[in-house]
């Protein structure tokens, strides 16, 4: 029991406080991509301290809804986070809601960060609001035919037995079927998070914005909130891409040798988060309405694993 | 020994004696204020009589039925409290509990309060019918107390008979149910012939008996016939139009649970009467179920009526319900009744768990049409600093019937998800595509879902209201609110407490596939609710709730640390420049949907018209007036052409149809000398 609790607390600090390394180490690499220097690595930890402490502005239009969104948004994020196996294959929290808990809590989040956009009284909010939820929904079935497709190739929905399935099978990633999954969750997890070519989190202009648009009201804490949200967001995600198709290093409990999985852990993220800062540099923003085909592209994927699971 | 019988038997006489009472009170002519008052409480006191008989029946396991004589042959007013009456009983009384509160204090309030006593009369009537549907046991019986059914919901959507929408919405719906019961009429009888009696009892697993072109053909015409009460897609059109016109304490019981008397009729055929049936026919059922819940879902974006917008919502969750029936049937063909019962209990926790926020989020919607005087969610919002309590309740409703965790909607689309997911492993080739594919589907059903009610709720409550009618709204009563609290605690309960609750499907389970799955479904000391063991996967709603709360005290304490000193201003809106922020710089509902309008528009077809007036130049408008509409495929595609065909056959007929007595005659004659011909020969 202690011992579950040592671990569960392990890991709200590795998703607090790793989070925002992912973000800096990408905002840096984006910028050294562009030949500018970056504001440095721990940019985001020191915007977030600021932010902490700042006052805040409510705008007067505002309920109830616009303040408890940014405390949902924290609370059902880092529980996502718990529910997935980061340096062990076992997640602390697994048995109490497998890959589909976690879609829906960040689901729950989402509804919240929605209404708090439209909740606002301005344009800007409810552009941000309709955009979020509609890329969301049509990214929807990709990520969840790409789950289903882990699960069933695992037989189970709890993402510890996913992880542990694929520990036993080390070059399993090559099989095609795993090839496609990730490739399809690879573009949910770039329209998940809100990167180019879907959205761009740069830009504060306001025609194209999506998620800046969304929380233009926040300020002071619960801006740090968000932040911070979206930064733990984005871990888990990318988490659930190299945890579960590139499982190496992962400890099967938590003993001494975690911190050497730990650190693997942390490599195989920054991989993943210089390749997602690559397609992001290298391409254009596309248009709102061409990012169903890009979705669609990723469904397809996504179909093709699940066929190709029991073709080979 | 429970009184289940005593308890049931109470409670339908409480009905009516409500009818007979109420309809007192209208002979009366002079209304008395306490008058509808008095009739719900009736209601409420029949609610609960069944509410208990049903729970007992349950969980007692006391199977209940008792029989009168009629003198008509074959009719036989049989009645049968098993497993599955109980259930749907079960549902009824709970939402007919707290629609009578609601009501007491809405009647006196709405449109309907110029004759209370003929509208409690038919709400009683309506409860009474609905309960003899779930428990009837006899084909013409049923029938019978089906169409009292269609009658006193029919009276109800057009109570407010001077409103044009509210006839036609009434008259459509009548006609179509007709429609339906004419396909049930057949579709039973052939069932009947086959086992030479018209008692339920008998008819348990007939479907087999039947040769299978035939069995095919009643259980279609049954499938259809009920769906057209469950309004799924292709005969859905009269639920869009019916049910936002009633008044809204009739349309929260509508959405939530005379629909669901389809199900219930589903349920009774193909697991009763059927079993085991072809792959095609639960592909059927399931492929339905997909189109339904995707299409309902769809349709309902593009609403800006907030009751038409539910309404819609009720076809999406009937399609979930389908899923988990589709599924449930599918595996029992091929030979796995412990996957069955798991799907089987996803659909019919979704039957319960629909009918309550659905409810609930009929009555909120009611309540904010008493409150503003439209339905029309572009003149809305601002209402949750006007009517906090009704915004709250609908909240709930929101994130319930979203689907997210950790409300009763999550528990029972997880199950369907897991019900689908272990589809893949457990069926052959070509038939285990479809399970994942509806999975995801389903995942695009409830994220649409999920956007549709940020809209709904968004533009209906938050930010500036729209018009004065909005700015000037007022919270409705303590007891339309308490009629509202009972469902959202209910949608909580059924959440949190889901392990708690399973064990009421094991008689079900068991009567029908011969296995209690609640053992399997529920680990963990009641913590965790499992996909059959869990290996295949868990989640419990207790332990995600509590973790929600917990988490949230890592940023207070980091606001106690740090930002407890800080300001904490109020300010305006950011409005780019211009003087002032207005209610008409905010999103409309329209636009909110605009993006899934676009992507979607091969379904919607959407049409729109813009004309901008000037007076010096083009940039400079004065006036743009903007227009813009979907068309509703299945109206000018199946029922257009149908509509004209019923036409121009009936002008051929009237040739027929001479009018005069004579000709009249003449056909009765021929018939007769044809029947006695047909009758010497048999």
């Amino acid at each position: 029991m202690m011992e579950r609790i040592l671990t569960v607390l392990a890991q709200i600090v590795l998703v607090l406080f790793l989070s925002p390394l992912i973000t800096g180490f990408s905002r840096t690499w984006k910028a050294r991509l562009q030949t500018r220097r970056g504001p440095g690595i721990f940019q985001p930890y020191r915007d977030l301290a600021k932010l902490l402490r700042k006052g805040m502005v409510i705008p007067d239009t505002a309920s109830w809804v616009f303040g408890a969104t940014p405390y949902v948004l924290f609370s059902t994020t880092l529980l996502a986070g718990l529910l997935i196996p980061t340096v062990s294959a076992q997640a602390p929290l697994s048995a109490f809601g497998g890959v589909l808990a976690v879609v829906y809590l960040l689901a729950l989040g989402r509804f919240f960060l929605a209404l708090g956009g439209l909740d606002t009284g301005s344009s800007f909010g409810g552009l941000g609001s309709s955009r979020e939820m509609t890329i969301s929904a049509i990214a929807e079935p990709a990520l969840m035919l790409a789950v289903f497709t882990v699960a069933i190739g695992a037989g189970s929905t709890n993402l510890s037995t996913v992880a542990q399935a694929a520990l036993g099978q080390s070059w399993r990633f090559l099989a095609p079927s795993q090839m496609l999954a990730f490739a399809a969750l690879f573009i949910v997890l770039i329209a998940e998070t809100g990167r180019i070519p879907v959205d761009n989190p740069a830009t504060h202009l306001e025609l194209t914005m999506i998620h800046e648009a969304m929380i233009l009201e926040y300020s002071g804490p619960y801006l740090a909130l968000i932040e911070w949200s979206a930064a733990m967001k984005q871990l888990v995600l990318m988490t659930l891409l190299v945890n579960v198709f590139i499982p190496f290093g992962l400890s099967a409990g938590w003993s001494a040798i975690t911190v050497l999985s730990l650190i693997l852990f942390v490599v195989k993220l920054l991989f993943l988060a210089a390749t997602v800062v690559l397609m992001e540099t290298t391409n254009a923003k596309l248009r709102l309405f061409r990012v169903p085909e890009l979705l669609a592209v990723a469904f397809i994927l996504s179909a093709m694993a699940l066929i190709s699971t029991f073709l080979f | 020994m429970w009184p289940t019988r005593e308890l049931y038997t109470a409670g339908l006489l409480v009905y009516a004696l409500g009818i007979a009472g109420a309809l007192a009170g209208y002979a009366a002519k002079r209304t008395r204020r306490w008058l509808p008052g008095l009739l719900c409480a009736v209601s409420l006191l029949g609610a609960l009589l069944e509410f208990g008989a049903s729970l007992t029946a349950l969980f007692v396991r006391t199977e209940l039925s008792w029989t009168l004589a009629s003198g008509v042959p074959y009719l036989r007013y049989t009645v049968r409290l098993d497993p599955l009456s109980a259930y749907f009983n079960l549902a009824l009384s709970l939402l007919a509990a707290s629609v009578s509160v609601y009501s007491a204090g809405y009647i006196g309030r709405s449109s309907v309060r110029k004759s209370p006593g003929l509208f409690c009369a038919l709400l009683n009537l309506l409860l009474l019918s609905l309960t003899l549907v779930f428990t009837a046991s006899n084909i013409l019986f049923f029938l019978i107390v089906w169409e009292l059914t269609a009658v006193a919901a029919y009276f109800l959507v057009v109570f407010d008979h001077e409103s044009a929408e509210a006839r036609k919405g009434g008259l459509l719906y009548l006609l179509m149910s007709r429609g339906g019961t004419g396909m049930l009429l057949i579709g039973f009888l052939l069932l009947a012939s086959a086992a030479g009696s018209m008692d339920f009892a008998a008819l348990h697993g007939i479907g087999q008996q039947l040769p299978p072109a035939l069995a095919a053909i009643a259980f279609l015409l049954l499938f259809l016939g009920f769906g057209v009460k469950a309004g799924i897609i292709p005969v859905h059109i009269w639920l869009p139009a019916a049910h936002p016109v009633a008044p809204s304490n009739i349309s929260a019981l509508m959405s939530g649970i005379l629909i669901k008397a389809g199900i219930y009729g589903m349920a009774r055929v193909f697991f009763d009467f059927y079993g085991t049936v072809p792959v095609w026919a639960g592909m059927t059922v399931l492929v339905v179920g997909v189109v339904s819940g995707l299409l309902g879902v769809l349709y309902a974006l593009m609403e800006h009526d907030l009751k038409r917008l539910l309404a819609y919502h009720s076809i999406e969750n009937i399609g979930i319900i389908l899923m988990g029936f589709g599924s449930a049937l599918l595996f029992r063909s091929f030979g796995h009744p412990q996957l069955a019962a798991l799907a089987l209990v996803a659909g019919l926790f979704h039957t319960l768990n629909h009918g309550v926020f659905k409810c609930l989020l009929f009555l909120g919607a009611g309540g904010v049409v008493h409150a503003t005087h439209t339905r029309n969610m572009e003149e809305m919002g601002g209402l949750i600093r006007r009517m906090p309590s009704s915004a709250l309740y609908f909240l709930i409703g929101a994130i319930a019937i979203s689907g997210l965790p950790p409300l009763n909607g999550f528990v029972s689309e997880w199950f369907t998800y897991q019900a689908l997911l272990a589809g893949f492993g457990a069926t052959p080739a070509l038939t285990r595509m479809a399970f994942p594919i509806a999975g995801a589907l389903l995942a695009l059903t409830a994220a649409l879902a999920a956007a549709c009610f940020v809209k709904a709720f968004g533009i209906t409550f938050l930010a500036l209201p729209r018009s004065e009618r909005a700015e000037n709204a007022q919270e409705v009563p303590l007891l339309m609110r308490s009629g509202m609290a009972i469902l959202a605690v209910a949608c909580v309960l059924l959440g949190l407490g889901a392990t708690w609750f399973l064990p009421v499907f094991d008689p079900i389970t068991q009567g029908i596939f011969g296995v209690a799955i609640s053992p399997d479904l529920v680990a963990g000391n009641g913590l965790l609710l499992t996909a059959g063991s869990t290996g295949r996967g868990s989640v419990s709603t207790v332990v995600i709730a509590l973790a929600l709360v917990a988490l949230g005290a890592i940023p207070l304490l980091l606001w106690l640390v740090w930002g407890r000193k800080s300001a904490r201003l109020s300010g305006p809106t950011w409005d780019c420049g211009l003087p002032g922020l207005t209610a008409e710089n905010e999103y409309t509902a329209t636009a909110f949907s605009k993006p899934l309008r676009m992507i979607f528009a091969a379904l919607f077809r959407p049409r729109r018209e813009i004309q901008t007036e000037f007076e010096v130049s083009a940039y400079y408008p004065t006036a743009i007036h903007f227009e813009s509409e979907i068309k509703p495929t299945f109206e000018t595609h199946v029922y257009e052409p149908l509509r004209e065909l019923v036409l121009s056959l009936a002008s051929r007929m009237r040739r027929v149809q001479a009018g005069s007595i004579h000709v009249y005659l003449t056909y009765v004659f021929i018939t007769l000398i044809l029947l006695l011909i047909f009758g010497a020969r048999g």
